[in-house]
C-alpha cells in the first residue's frame, strides 16, 4: 500500500492511485455497517411495548383491539383471523395463497405492523 | 464547470424515483462533482461546488425547507470528508463512504432540529446501511474518474 504524503487544503498535483482502498478504508465501511446494525438492534429492542393494536383495510380504521386481552378477531368479513395473545399479535388465518402475513409472526412493539397486501389489510401496535 | 455537472448530476438523481420506503436513501450522484473537486482542485472549490450545487438546486427543483436539509447534510458531509482525506489514511472510497454517510446524518439531525422530534432517528440504521453501499458506488466511480480526467481538467 502506498503511502501518501498530502498537506489537508491543499490542492495535490500527485497522480497516485488515490483509488486503491486502503485498510483504513475497509475499517471505515465495517465499522459504519456494525454501527448501523448496532443501532437497528437497539431501536427493535428499546421500542415500547405498544398498548393495543390496530385494524386497517384499506386507509379506513375498522377496529381496536387490546393487546392486554387476549382474543380472537376475525377481520374483513373473514379473510383474515387476527389472534391477541399474552401480549403479542400475530395473523392466525388468512384466505390469501401465499399467507405472508401470517408468517411476518407476532407483533407487540409500538409502531410494528404486519400487512396482508391481498386483502387490503394493514395490522398496527400502538 | 463541475459546479454544471454537480447540478446535473442532482437533477438527474431528483429523477430517479425512490425506490426504498425510507426518505433519504439515494445515490448521491451530485457528492461525485464535489470529490472530484476535493481532489484535483482543492478544499476551497469543493466547497463552493457543495454550496452552490445546494444553493441553485433548490432554488431551481426543492421546495420550501428542502434547502435546509440539503445544506446541513452537504456541510457536514464536507467537514468530515475533508476531516477524512487530511488524515491521509483513506482513499478516494473510504472518503466517499463517509461523506455519503454523514450526508443522511447531517440531514437527518436537520430534519430533528425541524421537526422537534427524535422520530426520524429511526430511519438512522438503514440510511447508514444505504449510505455506506452508495458512497463506495460514487467513491469506486470518483477514483476512477480522478485517474483518467484528473491530469486533463487541471490548470
Amino acid at each position: 500500500m502506498k503511502q501518501e504524503n498530502e498537506k489537508p487544503g491543499e490542492s495535490v498535483s500527485s497522480e497516485k492511485r488515490r483509488g486503491f482502498p486502503r485498510r483504513a478504508d475497509l475499517f471505515l465501511i465495517l465499522g459504519l455497517l456494525v454501527v448501523g446494525g448496532l443501532l437497528f438492534l437497539f431501536f427493535r429492542l428499546s421500542a415500547p411495548t405498544g398498548n393495543r393494536v390496530t385494524v386497517r383495510v384499506g386507509d379506513e380504521v375498522v377496529a381496536r383491539y387490546p393487546l392486554d386481552i387476549d382474543g380472537a378477531y376475525t377481520l374483513n368479513g373473514g379473510t383474515n383471523l387476527l389472534v391477541v395473545k399474552d401480549g403479542y399479535a400475530y395473523m392466525e388465518r388468512a384466505d390469501c395463497p401465499d399467507g405472508l402475513c401470517i408468517r411476518q409472526g407476532k407483533i407487540s412493539k409500538e409502531g410494528e405492523r404486519i400487512v396482508c397486501l391481498p386483502n387490503r389489510v394493514m395490522v398496527t401496535i400502538e | 464547470m463541475t459546479v454544471a455537472v454537480a447540478m446535473v448530476l442532482s437533477f438527474v438523481e431528483s429523477q430517479i424515483p425512490a425506490f426504498v420506503a425510507v426518505p433519504g436513501v439515494k445515490i448521491g450522484l451530485a457528492n461525485l462533482a464535489v470529490i472530484f473537486a476535493l481532489f484535483v482542485f482543492g478544499w476551497r472549490e469543493a466547497l463552493a461546488v457543495s454550496l452552490v450545487r445546494v444553493l441553485l438546486v433548490s432554488l431551481l427543483f426543492g421546495n420550501a425547507v428542502g434547502w435546509l436539509y440539503s445544506l446541513s447534510g452537504a456541510l457536514l458531509s464536507f467537514l468530515v470528508m475533508l476531516a477524512l482525506r487530511a488524515t491521509g489514511k483513506f482513499s478516494v472510497l473510504g472518503i466517499s463512504v463517509a461523506g455519503g454517510v454523514f450526508h443522511n446524518i447531517g440531514q437527518i439531525a436537520a430534519a430533528m432540529a425541524v421537526l422537534r422530534s427524535e422520530g426520524v432517528l429511526y430511519y438512522l440504521p438503514p440510511l447508514l446501511l444505504s449510505g455506506t453501499i452508495a458512497g463506495a458506488v460514487i467513491g469506486i466511480a470518483s477514483a476512477i474518474l480522478i485517474d483518467r480526467l484528473g491530469n486533463c481538467v487541471k490548470m
